[in-house]
């Protein structure tokens, strides 16, 4: 029954006592854990041992959680089907046949084969939330700055956080408990997290709760999964949730201003990989400009050059301005959009993915297409907002998850609704 | 206004400022799938300029001395070192 969830197994034991006794927990290989091999899904980084614990480890940990691996992934977070990996796909548990999603697809699918009780991931354009939709799994991205970054390995530092993800939205609430708030080494996490119970908001209490549905972000959705999505809505309303439309006209250019914004911090963030203080080294004949270019050569696959080379380009002289300056001005705008949706509604809800799972090798060969099935997370990631994804059963035999999108620090809210659904 | 054809030297100029090396094959891929995605990214050039005054929080605290991590920590990941120090390649 191995799905190829991780890179490498391990069981790091955790405190003797503390909420996670007992617990095992599976860790995305780009979060950094003390003398286990750390490797983004990369072959740049395939021998790498931090020498130092990620925050969200260390809590872990003191927690008394058994860290049982650092589960296969996206190279670097790139992508959205767990392909791009170095080490291997990883299949879907729900079907063998189908990618689990990325970039966390080694998380969600651990969680989904019982191979561990919980899991983290990271989310920087759905990386969290997508594989949750594709394995029947619960996955929360929470709020930019109410979790720790210090230890993870940056792709884009602007968008990502990370999260967690379990079987039910109780456990991934008691966990995001564990992992969030405010930490010396991260100057951008806030205090909103300290000391918070979230699984508190577990009540399924959505009695007055109105639920906002941006048209824009339901049209683009398979038939299949509308279907499911309705259905969803169809039970928040019985109990006694008000469901209204909301307009966000700004998430036309959300996937285009993510990906120029996203790729250009990764073509700053993976400049670092040049061989010399850790990673695959481009040897010692010639000079730094030729082993370094060695170097990453052989140590990148296609899908990380390509964000590299593009990011490289929207940055550089001429096209700045048409490229990374309008993406800004999008983000922006999106912003807007979101804080005037929530004048309206306490939280908003959408089909987690357009699509339902694709078949194994579907999605290589044309990477726009991948980028597109993005259209529902990305918007998120560039509000800094939290957001939950919870199964609401399956099309097809193939399980469709449901996206419900809460203000800035509002994740009890989103929380709270996300168990109504279940 | 649309994006002007993206040629093999595009991609080769893009490769050389990120210090990556193509082969031919690479190159040619790479050009068919930018001139894609780029014209998909040029869709940008419709959104408008927004008023945003992000709420700014200066998070700088005093500059202390603290503990780190050892010399022998921070190596271990080289390929090579000397005296302590990281070992690259020559610079010309």
């Amino acid at each position: 029954m191995s799905h190829n969830a991780f890179i490498t197994e391990a069981e790091i034991e955790g405190a003797d006592d503390g909420p996670l006794d007992g617990r095992s927990v599976a860790v995305k290989d780009n979060i950094s854990t003390e003398g286990v091999r750390t490797t983004c899904g990369s072959a740049m980084l395939e021998d790498y041992v931090p020498p130092y614990d990620a925050t969200v480890v260390s809590r872990l940990k003191e927690a008394g959680a058994t860290i049982v691996g650092k589960t296969n992934m996206d190279e670097f977070g790139m992508g959205t089907t767990t392909e791009t990996s170095a080490f291997g796909p990883t299949k879907n548990p729900v079907d063998e046949d189908r990618v689990p999603g990325g970039s966390s697809g080694g998380s969600a699918a651990a969680v989904a084969n019982g191979e561990a009780d919980l899991a983290l991931g990271t989310d920087t354009g759905g990386s969290i939330r997508c594989p949750a939709a594709f394995t029947g799994t619960v996955g929360i991205k929470p709020t930019y700055g109410l979790v720790s970054r210090y230890g993870l390995v940056a792709y884009a530092n602007s968008l990502e956080q990370i999260g967690p993800i379990a079987p039910n939205v109780g456990e991934a609430a008691s966990l995001l408990s564990i992992i969030a708030g405010p930490d010396e080494h991260d100057g951008t996490t806030r205090e909103e997290g300290k000391d918070v119970e979230y699984a508190d908001a577990v009540d399924g209490d959505v009695e007055g709760m109105t639920v906002g549905v941006p048209t824009e972000l339901v049209e683009g959705s398979d038939e299949v999964v509308r279907e499911r999505f309705e259905a969803g809505l169809d039970e928040l309303r019985e109990q006694g949730a008000e469901v209204v439309e909301v307009e966000l006209p700004s998430v036309e250019y959300a996937v285009a201003a993510y990906y120029v914004i996203a790729m250009s911090e990764a073509s700053s963030n993976l400049a670092r990989f040049d061989g010399v203080r850790y990673g695959n080294s481009g040897g010692f004949d010639g000079d730094w400009n030729e082993t370094f270019s060695e170097a990453r050569s052989e140590g990148f696959g296609d899908e990380v050059l390509r964000r590299i080379l593009l990011g490289t380009f929207a940055l550089s002289e001429g096209y700045h301005d048409k490229y990374y300056k309008q993406a800004q001005e999008a983000r922006a705008w999106v912003k807007q959009d979101f804080d005037r949706a929530f004048e309206t509604a306490d939280v908003l809800a959408t089909p987690t993915m357009p699509v339902l799972p694709p078949k194994l090798g579907e999605s290589l060969e044309d990477p726009l297409q991948m980028y597109l099935i993005d259209a529902n997370t990305v918007p998120v990631n560039l509000a800094n907002l939290p957001a939950i994804s919870v199964p609401v059963g399956d099309s097809d035999d193939q399980p469709v998850g449901f996206q419900v999108i809460g203000p800035a620090f509002g994740e009890k809210a989103i929380i709270r609704a996300g168990s109504a659904l279940e | 206004m649309t994006t002007e054809p993206v040629d093999a030297d595009d991609v080769e100029r893009v490769a050389d400022l990120a210090r990556v090396e193509l082969t031919d094959e690479d190159v040619a891929a790479f050009t068919e799938q930018f001139q894609e995605i780029l014209e998909y990214f040029d869709a940008l050039e419709d959104v408008p300029d927004v008023d945003s005054e992000p709420e700014l929080v200066n998070v700088m605290r005093e500059d202390e001395v603290r503990e780190s991590l050892s010399q022998e920590a921070a190596l271990q990941n080289a390929t090579d070192s000397e005296d302590g120090r990281f070992k690259g390649p020559r610079v010309s």
